[in-house]
C-alpha cells in the first residue's frame, strides 16, 4: 500500500523507546489477560485434570477416588469394546476422509469448467453442511429404512434385494461414513475451488504447448499444486473423524454404536464410559489415548504430505 | 470474477470437445445435486404427510397436511429449546467476536515479551480433543452446581466457546495485513489504545468479522456433545438435544420427527441462503492461509 511507505518516513522521531516498549507490554497484557485465564482454566488445567484423573479409579458417584496407577491403561489392552470401538474409528477414517477428497476433488474440477449456475450448483452441494447434524441423522435413518426407505425401493428397480443397512452389524458403519461424507462434501468442494483457482493460468497454457494431456496436466500440475490444500483437508479431516460422535449416536436410537457395536467410535465409547457408567478414570484413559493418537498422526501427516515446490 | 469467492479454477478447455464435455459435466453436476437433495425433499415432503400415508412409499403426499407442524410447535418444548440455542449461540458468537478479536489484535500489533509463546499456547489448544476436556469440565460443573438455575445452566452450557483458539488464529492474520502506520497515527492524536482496537481496527476486518461470526453461530447451533452431557433439566436443552431426545419421548413419531427437523433445517438454510458468500470466504480464507 501506497500510504504505508509514505507515512513511514513521516514518523517522529522515536521519544524514550524503551517506555514505550514497556507501555506497549502493559497494554498487552491487559487485553490478553481474561482470554488467557480463559485459556487456562478451561483448556489446560482440563487437560492436566484429565492425565490425572486417567490414574485414579474415578466414579463422580463415589465419595472416595483410589489411585489405581497406570492400571486404567493395561486395563484397556484387554478392553473388546475399546479396541473394536479403536478399530471402527480408523475405518470410518479411512474410508471418509478419501471418499469425501476425491467426491469433492471430482466436483470441483466439474465445477471450474462451467460458467453458468456455477454458484447456484455450489451453494447446493454446500446445504448439507450447515443441516443440524440430528435432522440429517434422522433422514438418513428414514431413507435407508429396511422396510420402507426409498433406497431400498430404488434398489428393487434396479433388481438388486432390500439392504439391511443400518441395521446391519456389516453395513451400518458404511451407511453411517455415507451420511458424514455427504455432509462434508460442500466444505471440500469450496475448498478445493479456492485451491485450484490459485494456480497460475500460464502453467496449463505452457503444458498445452508441450502437447500434454489433460490427464498428465491433471498429474503434474494441478496435484502437486494444489498439495496446500489437500494437507489442510487431509489433517482437519482426519482430526474430524477421529473424533466422530453426533453422527454415530443419532443414527442409533439406543447410543450402544449400532448393531453389534458395528459402528462405535472411541468417542462415543468415551461417552458411555463416562456418562453412562460414571467410569470417568478410566473414561480419562481412553481420551489420553485418543489425544496421542490425534498428535501421532497429525504430525506424521505434516510430514510426509507436505511437498515445497518452487514456483 | 477472480475475486476469492468465485474462484476460477484453470483448466485447460480443448475447444474441439467443448459442447460434448460440457454438456457431459453439467449432466454430472445435475445428478450429483439430485443426490446431494433427495433427503431434504424427503424430510420435506414426509412433513407434510398425514398419519395413514406415512408408510406409503409414494414420494409426494397425497392429502398434504400441517398437522405435524402444529403439533411439534403446540405439544413439545420445541420453541422452548429452539429459543435457549438462539440465546446460547447468540452471545458465544458475540464473545467470540469481541475476544478473539481482541487476541488476535494485541498478538499481531503489539510488540512484548512473551508474545509468541502465548501465541503457540493458544494454537497448541486445537489439537486437545473434545472428549478429553469434557470429563473434567462435568465434574467441575457438578461440584459448582451450575445447571440448576437460570443463568448459571445457561452458563454451563456455553462458558467452553466463549473464546476460540481457531479464531484467534484467524483474526491474527487478518490484523498482520491492517497498515501499522494508520494505528501509530490515531495513536498520536491521543487516541487511547483500547479505541483504536475498538474504533480503527475492528472496522477494518469486517469481512473476517462477519465469516468468523457465521461459522462460531453455526457451530454453536448444532452443538451436541456438550449440550447433551451438560443438561439435566428439559426446559434448558437445546435444540439438537431436545430434538434428539424428543424421539425417546414421544415414541417414534416420524411424521413429528420430520417436521421438526424441517423446522430445525429451514432457519439454517435462510441464514445460509443470505451470508453465502461470507461462508464461503470464510472456507477460503482457513483453507488457504492454514
Amino acid at each position: 500500500m501506497s500510504i504505508t511507505s509514505k507515512s513511514a518516513q513521516a514518523r517522529p522521531p522515536r521519544r524514550a523507546a524503551g517506555s514505550m516498549k514497556r507501555q506497549q507490554t502493559r497494554t498487552a497484557y491487559l487485553f490478553l489477560g481474561l482470554p488467557l485465564l480463559f485459556f487456562l482454566i478451561v483448556r489446560f488445567l482440563p487437560t492436566l485434570m484429565a492425565l490425572r484423573m486417567s490414574l485414579f479409579d474415578w466414579n463422580i458417584l463415589k465419595e472416595v477416588q483410589p489411585f489405581v496407577g497406570l492400571e486404567n491403561y493395561a486395563r484397556l489392552a484387554q478392553d473388546d469394546r475399546f479396541l473394536g470401538a479403536l478399530k471402527n474409528t480408523a475405518l470410518y477414517t479411512v474410508i471418509g476422509v478419501p471418499a469425501q477428497i476425491a467426491l469433492g476433488l471430482a466436483v470441483a474440477l466439474m465445477l471450474g469448467r462451467v460458467t453458468v449456475l456455477r454458484g447456484l450448483y455450489r451453494a447446493l452441494y454446500f446445504a448439507p453442511y450447515v443441516t443440524p447434524i440430528v435432522a440429517a441423522a434422522w433422514v438418513w435413518q428414514w431413507l435407508f429404512s429396511p422396510q420402507f426407505g426409498p433406497v431400498n425401493t430404488f434398489l428393487t428397480w434396479l433388481h438388486i434385494p432390500p439392504q439391511a443397512f443400518l441395521t446391519s452389524p456389516s453395513q451400518a458403519l458404511g451407511t453411517t461414513a455415507a451420511l458424514i461424507v455427504w455432509q462434508n462434501l460442500g466444505f471440500q468442494i469450496v475448498l478445493f475451488l479456492a485451491g485450484l483457482a490459485a494456480i497460475p493460468r500460464t502453467f496449463y497454457e505452457a503444458a498445452e504447448i508441450d502437447g500434454a494431456t489433460g490427464l498428465q496436466a491433471f498429474r503434474s500440475i494441478t496435484l502437486p499444486l494444489l498439495n496446500p490444500t489437500m494437507v489442510f483437508s487431509v489433517v482437519t479431516g482426519t482430526i474430524s473423524y477421529l473424533q466422530l460422535f453426533t453422527q454415530v449416536v443419532n443414527l442409533n436410537f439406543t447410543d450402544q454404536g449400532g448393531p453389534l457395536g458395528s459402528t462405535m467410535t472411541v468417542a462415543l465409547y468415551i461417552y458411555q464410559l463416562a456418562f453412562g457408567r460414571f467410569q470417568m478414570g478410566y473414561a480419562s484413559a481412553v481420551t489420553v489415548v485418543l489425544f496421542v493418537i490425534i498428535l501421532l498422526i497429525t504430525v506424521i501427516q505434516l510430514k510426509f504430505l507436505t511437498r515445497r515446490y518452487d514456483v | 470474477m477472480t475475486s476469492l469467492t468465485d474462484p476460477q479454477p484453470h483448466v485447460p478447455t480443448g475447444p474441439r470437445r467443448m459442447n460434448v464435455g460440457t454438456a457431459l459435466i453439467y449432466a454430472g453436476l445435475t445428478v450429483g445435486v439430485i443426490v446431494t437433495l433427495f433427503p431434504f425433499a424427503w424430510m420435506l415432503l414426509t412433513s407434510l404427510k398425514g398419519f395413514q400415508e406415512l408408510f406409503n412409499l409414494s414420494f409426494l403426499p397425497q392429502q398434504p397436511t400441517l398437522d405435524n407442524y402444529s403439533q411439534v410447535l403446540t405439544q413439545t418444548k420445541f420453541l422452548v429449546w429452539f429459543g435457549n440455542s438462539l440465546l446460547v449461540a447468540g452471545i458465544t458468537t458475540l464473545s467470540v467476536l469481541f475476544f478473539d478479536s481482541l487476541v488476535g489484535y494485541t498478538l499481531a500489533k503489539f510488540d512484548f515479551p512473551g508474545k509468541n509463546l502465548i501465541f503457540l499456547l493458544i494454537l497448541s489448544t486445537l489439537m486437545i480433543p473434545t472428549e478429553m476436556l469434557v470429563i473434567p469440565w462435568f465434574v467441575g460443573v457438578s461440584d459448582l452446581q451450575l445447571t440448576r438455575s437460570v443463568p448459571g445452566a445457561y452458563f454451563a452450557i456455553m462458558f467452553p466457546g466463549l473464546i476460540s483458539a481457531f479464531g484467534v488464529f484467524l483474526m491474527r492474520q487478518f490484523f498482520e495485513s491492517l497498515p501499522t502506520d494508520l494505528l501509530e497515527a490515531a495513536r498520536i492524536d491521543g487516541m487511547g489504545e483500547f479505541g483504536i482496537f475498538w474504533r480503527i481496527a475492528m472496522p477494518l476486518v469486517r469481512p473476517a468479522l462477519a465469516s468468523l461470526g457465521i461459522f462460531t453461530f453455526l457451530g454453536n447451533w448444532n452443538a451436541f456433545l456438550w449440550p447433551l452431557i451438560v443438561i439435566q433439566q428439559p426446559q434448558f436443552r437445546t435444540l439438537p438435544v431436545g430434538t434428539a431426545l424428543f424421539n425417546g419421548e414421544a415414541g417414534t413419531q416420524w411424521g413429528l420427527i420430520m417436521a421438526a427437523s424441517s423446522l430445525a433445517v429451514i432457519p439454517v438454510l435462510i441464514v445460509f441462503a443470505i451470508f453465502q458468500k461470507q461462508i464461503i470466504d470464510g472456507i477460503v480464507l482457513t483453507g488457504l492461509k492454514g
